[in-house]
């Protein structure tokens, strides 16, 4: 699970050495995130991302369970219920705040995470694994926030409700059947209200469980490296404790201040108003959007106006909504250049960013009304989020001569150094 | 050896009897975990109470032409509108063939009351609210009801005319009980 020069762990104390035999969690976490667990030496901050979101993710559970214990999730009184821990329950306003806008800092750090991973191609082999588990993650991350977003009962929870489970209802013959069955009845209610928030309770810790497989699989090849060069010798590592504890904890800091200043001073810059108005199954919003961390997706869903072939518009939507996101497990095959990072890659880096720019664009168009030009440029966005991944991805991993690459990450940083001192002294 | 003896003792037609043994063990234990699914999946449709909602008197004395009340049948909006003649000419003199859910007036209204369009209010795209049955609400471009959220017309029929909904606004199942007062469900 490590390399040969890891450090090897050797409790002295005799309560540590009776600990050792009898149940090892401190060794598990010594050659985990300890001295035991050498890392690339080269890291920069993109790397801190992972942890940014398992922090993220404790600060939901954390206000999360506390919230539980003063919502109540019944559709006659969850707003208002919502609205006592605004205004009564001592501290109620701060933690619920904190538990919104984790959320969106929660999707803040994963797309970082994400965009990361496709920057310096650490989807490819040897971790695979590691990516498939990650788009898992997301994909758990979005059911948990929707369901999430239903709770407060407004006039937004509802009609996401409403929206979202009629995805459902777009799968031929099967489709009204399996949304009334989700539903629990025959449009969002009292029953929908209470499955959502018994899952939302559980899928955080299943959440946390698929985060260890994650990390189990990472630990095994150990992690990838901005140069994409795999590691060789000693030299290219250090242990992950000092090291990457004190990186990763001045990360945590620039992360907690970002996010405090979010709660304390514009909490309800991400929400949406009309969420504070109670819900009312006889009048729709004017304007229904999700929260902004599934605009793109939901750009996606609507760029389908037309039916094609033989499937309705409806249907076309929601396959290209699911499409786009289950892409993302073919990734590492889809991409076949034998060079990781992007810093080698010239063309793919051209690529990568215009990518970046369409999953903007997208997001844009996904906050906007369902007029011109927004749904033509969603369709066009669309099409090239899809030619991104099927077409230009597997064209350019093969016709792109990449850039000529250091030997090993330990002659990259001496290089790097080399370039700073002539720099300074030029 | 006298455990390979033991395990191939009483071979007749190929299958021992502890092969016979797991199958059987394992299936039964199959059979219950089946017995014991159903239930956890069928708590998940609708409850006696939500399915006891699914009858609605409505009074529809009130109703001018060219107006329309929204009510709510087993928890969805029900649409009940009184068409004008020139709305119900409007909805007649559309050929089948430029429908996208081909029906006719006739086949969404009642004999001889064909001026009471009752629809769910339910958007067949994704299930907002279409606009146009309040007074003063935009109707869409084809003066029926407008869905704001992703953009469907529908026409003086409740017919899917533009936009990204796959079909009309469903008719639910409903009589006159008199003239003036109609049964949902």
């Amino acid at each position: 699970m490590s390399f040969p020069w890891a450090k090897p762990y050797e409790p002295q104390h005799p309560l540590m050495k009776w600990m050792d035999e009898k149940l090892p969690i401190p060794r598990l976490v010594y050659n985990a995130t300890g001295p035991g667990y050498p890392v690339p030496r080269n890291l920069n901050y993109f790397w801190n991302f992972g942890v940014l979101a398992g922090a993220a993710l404790v600060i939901q559970i954390v206000t999360g369970i506390v919230l539980a214990m003063h919502y109540a999730a019944n559709a006659g009184v969850a707003f208002n219920s919502v609205e006592h821990i605004m205004r009564d329950v001592n501290a109620g306003w701060f933690i619920r705040y904190a538990h919104m806008n984790g959320a969106s800092m929660f999707f803040i750090v994963v797309y970082l995470h994400i965009f990361r991973g496709l920057y310096y191609g650490s989807y490819k082999a040897p971790r695979e694994m590691v990516w498939l588990l990650g788009v898992v993650i997301f994909l758990l991350m979005m059911a948990t926030a929707f369901m999430g977003y239903v709770l407060p009962w407004g006039q937004m929870s509802f009609w996401g409700a409403q929206v979202i489970t009629g995805f459902f209802s777009a799968i031929p013959v099967v489709g009204d059947p399996i949304r009334v069955w989700l539903l629990g009845g025959f449009a969002p209610d009292n029953a929908a209200l209470n499955r959502f928030f018994s899952l939302h309770y559980l899928l955080p810790f299943v959440i946390a469980g698929v985060i260890i497989l994650h990390i189990w699989a990472l630990h095994i090849p150990g992690s990838s490296n901005p140069t994409g060069i795999e590691v060789k010798d000693e030299q290219d590592t250090v242990p992950f404790h000092p090291y990457y504890t004190a990186k990763d904890g001045f990360g945590v800091g620039v992360f907690l201040l970002v996010f405090v200043a979010l709660t304390f001073f514009s909490p309800n810059l991400l929400g949406h108003a009309d969420n504070y108005i109670p819900a009312n199954p006889l009048s729709t919003p004017a304007h229904i959007v999700p929260e902004w961390y599934f605009w793109p997706f939901y750009a996606i869903l609507r760029a389908f106006t037309f039916n094609f072939l033989w499937i309705d518009a409806k249907l076309w939507g929601v396959i290209a909504m699911f499409a786009a996101i289950a892409l993302l497990f073919f990734l590492p095959w889809l991409d076949s250049s034998p060079v990781k990072s992007s810093n080698y890659r010239p063309l793919n880096r051209i690529f990568f960013w215009l990518l970046v720019l369409d999953v903007f664009v997208l997001g844009w168009c996904g906050k906007s009304p369902a007029e011109q030009p927004y749904v033509f440029l969603s369709q066009f966005c669309a099409a090239y989020y899809f030619a991104h991944f099927l077409i230009i991805l597997p064209i350019i991993s093969r016709i792109e001569r990449p850039l000529p690459m250091p030997n090993s990450i330990t002659e990259a940083v001496l290089a790097k150094h080399a370039d700073d001192k002539s720099a300074a002294t030029a | 050896m006298a455990s390979e003896t033991e395990t191939t003792a009483g071979i007749e037609d190929g299958v021992r009897r502890r092969d016979f043994i797991n199958i059987a063990a394992v299936s039964f234990a199959g059979v219950g975990a089946a017995a014991v699914v159903l239930p956890l999946v069928n708590q998940m449709n609708p409850s006696a109470d939500v399915l006891a909602l699914s009858s609605t008197e409505i009074d529809i004395s009130a109703i001018q032409p060219g107006q329309a009340i929204k009510t709510s049948w087993r928890k969805q909006p029900v649409f009940v509108r009184n068409l004008t003649p020139v709305e119900i000419a409007e909805a007649k003199k559309v050929p089948l063939s430029e429908l996208r859910d081909p029906q006719t007036i006739d086949e969404r209204t009642k004999p001889g009351k064909e001026n009471w369009l009752i629809t769910l209010g339910v958007c067949t795209h994704l299930g907002c609210v279409p606009l146009g049955a309040a007074e003063g609400e935009n109707r869409g471009d084809y003066g029926g009801y407008f869905c704001p959220c992703h953009g469907s017309h529908y026409d003086t029929a409740a017919r899917i005319r533009k936009g990204p909904a796959p079909k009309n606004l469903a008719v639910p199942p409903y009589e006159f009980n008199s003239d003036t007062v109609v049964t949902i469900g």
